[in-house]
């Protein structure tokens, strides 16, 4: 009877955007008269940190401070259509239409700020809120002084409207032939484990994953994004079914009693590193993150544990009663 | 890696609703309550399969307290599927069972009370009268013959354009299969698992004076969540107010429509606002889970290591009803191949139909399940042909300007460098020959040309 150490790897890709495509979302950005600007969505943030990200976005293609950009989602009367937030699609397909949003906002800015400055609005640079004439830095205005006068003196709008729709592909039915992301994310991790061979227990020591997202927006969420999809998928692989004995409907879970999630004493060590590779359409190059941390942890693992008692148990999750019988099937078919 | 410098675009700025999440201060759902507000509890079937010969509301309609029951009678547009807006038919699921029950938990009525005790109360009050069927459950056996057939067009399965199951064909697997060195065989299964967000659906709908709904959700897709529930009712979408926007954890689970619709009906018929909220119970055993799957891979191996053929089998168990699954299905036939090229692949992907609660979205579906196939798979034709882990996976990684079975050329391709940073990571130093792979390069994936 002894602990068995084993080294797993699984590399993976993972699609950005809904499955064919057809999945348009639209924002609408406005300026407040002191030069706040305010972003509309109707977007939904899970928890993931949506309206951090879009904020940093916006205020990136606006030019102005992030402080300075609000971002209102969340209101079907206020705000323009958004497919959901799902399928890894929400930072590509919201910060896309941000983008647009963004760049006509901030041009009818920069109109305003021409007129009064006196110059050609390509003369002008808008940087953090501040603009200036391009080699005349004394000749300087800001947003608070343009969008007082858009709103008071001239009587100009500033604002944007911006959509994003990547087409819907069509899929032959014969040969299933179509296209179905707009970029893929890729990542790799190695699972290192230790298997109990007298109680069948699995107990993960490490993950170590290398992740390509293209851009990262916010690095810090895309770690956390990294640290909890590998909890989420590690156990997946361990612990969870609603269903015990799938496909019977005995011991169908009630709560978390019987359906085991990890809790802090349970998580391994997580470490990562990112690579960026911006991609051709997303905002800035990103490629969804969402969805796909929690998926490169499971084959890891399953191969950490072969890799420690030579058996395959590719049935989830991976019991300790599933480690057992196996062990006890490859101890019969050696005598 | 060249990346051009932005502004804050890339800075690691402290997330705005973060202090809110953690003090409990962000204002979800279920903290939403109106002046004369009712409360709403639902009846389920108890068992997995049977026929719907009474329902008998009259000892819980008497019930001091409670305000309305609602049945299929009640709602204007029952039979329905929420992917309707994305072009997927026919309708196959009821908003309130009244002819027949398909899965354990399946909405039947609701009872719409004072306090949420005494809709509780209420509700164990109905009387169901449901004549037993023996219910379907595994996978093979409902799409084999002598399983009967529980949905209305004839069989198990769902139909993709006239057939069971959705294929990918490309190259001519059966020729290269026979060219093989080695034919490697493996079985990859998942059971059914639970979103497990923090926050339980919740919904509150209010009424207003002139004569729209407020609806408060906690929907992943308010505009969806919106027209799919104006379907329902049968009124413009324009009727509706969605709120929501915030939500506690989805995971996939909070885009099937399921409290919506209802909500809004009980509002609609006591004009008084309304709030459903699951228990944990609910959430767990009602709601729609992780489909389970199960996946059968075939691989023709060079003795180099090289994949010329894959054939893949895939079952997936939609439970009773589509829910989100003939969409998951295609995203998962186009991901069964991997990341890797194959020169020769056959998928068939079945989404399957059983007496369990729906499966639906969930985190990934489709793709999920694929990459966990794939990669044990990877690790077994290492093992059997005892080529090295990295080795494998690196000579027969997709490369840019490859075709991929979907015919899409990959141009975003970057699993090799992804394979060498995490060697990299952990400190294994990786043979000269495999660093020097990169996805713009075919080199060490001969033969493998796009």
């Amino acid at each position: 009877m002894a602990k068995h150490y084993g080294r797993g790897i699984a590399a993976v890709n993972y699609p950005t955007g809904m499955n064919l495509g057809g999945d348009p979302t639209q924002a609408l950005i406005f300026c407040q008269p002191t030069g706040g600007f305010s972003v509309k969505l109707a977007s939904t943030d899970l928890g993931q940190g949506l309206k951090t990200v879009i904020a940093q976005i916006a205020a990136e293609a606006l030019g102005v401070p992030f402080d300075s950009v609000i971002v209102d989602t969340g209101d079907t009367d206020s705000a323009p259509h958004c497919m959901g937030t799902f399928a890894s699609r929400a930072t590509h397909r919201v910060g896309n239409a941000v983008i647009m949003a963004a760049n006509e906002a901030r041009k009818a800015l920069m109109d305003v700020a021409a007129d009064e400055m006196e110059a050609a609005p390509e003369d002008l640079v808008l940087e953090n809120g501040e603009i200036y004439v391009k080699g005349a830095p004394e000749r300087k205005t800001n947003v608070f002084n343009v969008a007082l006068a858009a709103h008071f003196k001239y009587g100009k709008t500033i604002s944007g409207r911006g959509i994003y729709l990547k087409q819907k592909s069509g899929l032959d039915p014969e040969t299933g032939a179509c296209d179905p992301d707009s970029t893929e994310a890729h990542a790799t991790t190695v699972a290192e484990v230790e298997v109990d061979d007298e109680t069948g227990e699995v107990k993960v020591l490490r993950l170590s994953s290398a992740y390509e997202v293209g851009r990262q927006i916010n690095p810090e969420m895309v770690k956390g994004q990294i640290i909890s999809g590998a909890v989420m998928g590690m156990s997946h692989t361990l612990t969870e079914t609603v269903f015990p004995y799938y496909p019977s409907l005995d011991h169908h879970t009630y709560g978390f009693g019987e359906y085991i999630i990890p809790t802090a004493l349970d998580i391994p060590e997580i470490e990562s590193v990112v690579l960026e590779y911006p991609s051709s359409n997303g905002p800035y190059g990103v490629k969804g993150v969402g969805e796909m941390t929690a998926n490169s942890p499971i084959p890891a693992i399953v191969n950490a544990i072969y890799d420690a008692i030579g058996v395959w148990v590719t049935d989830l999750p991976v019991t300790p009663e599933k480690v057992l019988r196996a062990l006890d099937e490859k101890a019969l078919e050696a005598n | 890696m060249g990346v051009k410098q932005l502004g804050i675009v890339g800075q690691s700025v402290k997330r705005r609703d973060g202090i809110g999440h953690v003090t409990g201060q962000t204002q979800y759902v279920d903290d939403v309550f109106y002046t004369n507000m009712l409360w709403l509890k639902m009846v389920r079937s108890p068992i997995s399969r049977g026929i719907i010969h009474g329902i008998d509301t009259s000892k819980a309609e008497a019930f001091p307290g409670v305000v309305a029951v609602i049945t299929a009678q009640d709602v204007p547009n029952n039979w329905y599927t929420i992917l309707c807006l994305i072009g997927v038919e026919p309708n196959d699921e009821p908003v309130l069972a009244h002819e027949e029950v398909m899965y354990i938990g399946e909405p039947i009525c609701a009872i719409v009370a004072e306090t949420e005790a005494i809709a509780a109360e209420a509700a164990a009050l109905v009387k169901l009268d449901i004549e037993e069927l023996p219910p379907v459950l595994d996978l093979e056996f409902a799409i084999s013959p002598d399983a009967p057939a529980i949905k209305k067009w004839g069989n198990n399965t769902f139909m993709y354009d006239g057939y069971t199951h959705r294929k990918l064909r490309f190259g001519d697997f059966e020729t290269a299969i026979q060219q093989a060195d080695h034919i490697i065989e493996g079985t990859y299964s998942l059971s059914p698992i639970e979103h497990a967000p923090i926050e339980t659906h919740c919904c509150v709908v209010k009424p207003e004076p002139d004569g729209r709904l407020t609806v408060h959700s906690n929907t992943q897709a308010l505009y969806f969540t919106m027209d799919n529930t104006a379907i329902i009712l049968q009124v413009p979408s324009q009727r509706l107010h969605m709120i929501g926007g915030t939500v506690g954890g989805g995971f996939g689970g909070k885009v099937d429509v399921i409290t919506e619709p209802i909500t809004c009906i009980a509002a609609m018929k006591t004009g008084r606002p309304v709030k459903w909220r699951w228990t944990r119970e609910e959430e767990m055993r009602k709601s729609s889970t992780r489909a389970g799957v199960r996946m059968q891979y075939t691989d023709g191996v060079m003795n180099d290591g090289r994949i010329i053929a894959r054939k893949v089998r895939s079952l997936e168990d939609s439970g009773a009803y589509h829910r989100h699954s003939p969409y998951g299905v295609q995203k998962h036939m186009a991901n069964l191949p991997g990341p890797y090229t194959i020169p020769n692949v056959w998928v068939d992907a079945y989404c399957v139909y059983t007496n369990r609660q729906p499966s639906s979205a969930m985190r990934g579906f489709g793709v999920t399940e694929a990459t966990f196939a794939v990669e044990c798979q990877m690790e077994r034709i290492a093992r059997t042909l005892g080529i090295d882990s990295w080795e494998i996976r690196l000579i027969n990684a997709y490369r840019n300007g490859q075709m991929r079975p979907v015919r899409k050329v990959v141009e975003d391709a970057t699993l090799i460098e992804t394979i060498q940073a995490a060697a990299e990571l952990i400190g294994y130093d990786l043979p000269a020959h495999l660093k020097a792979m990169n996805s713009d390069d075919y080199a060490g994936n001969g033969g493998h040309h796009g």
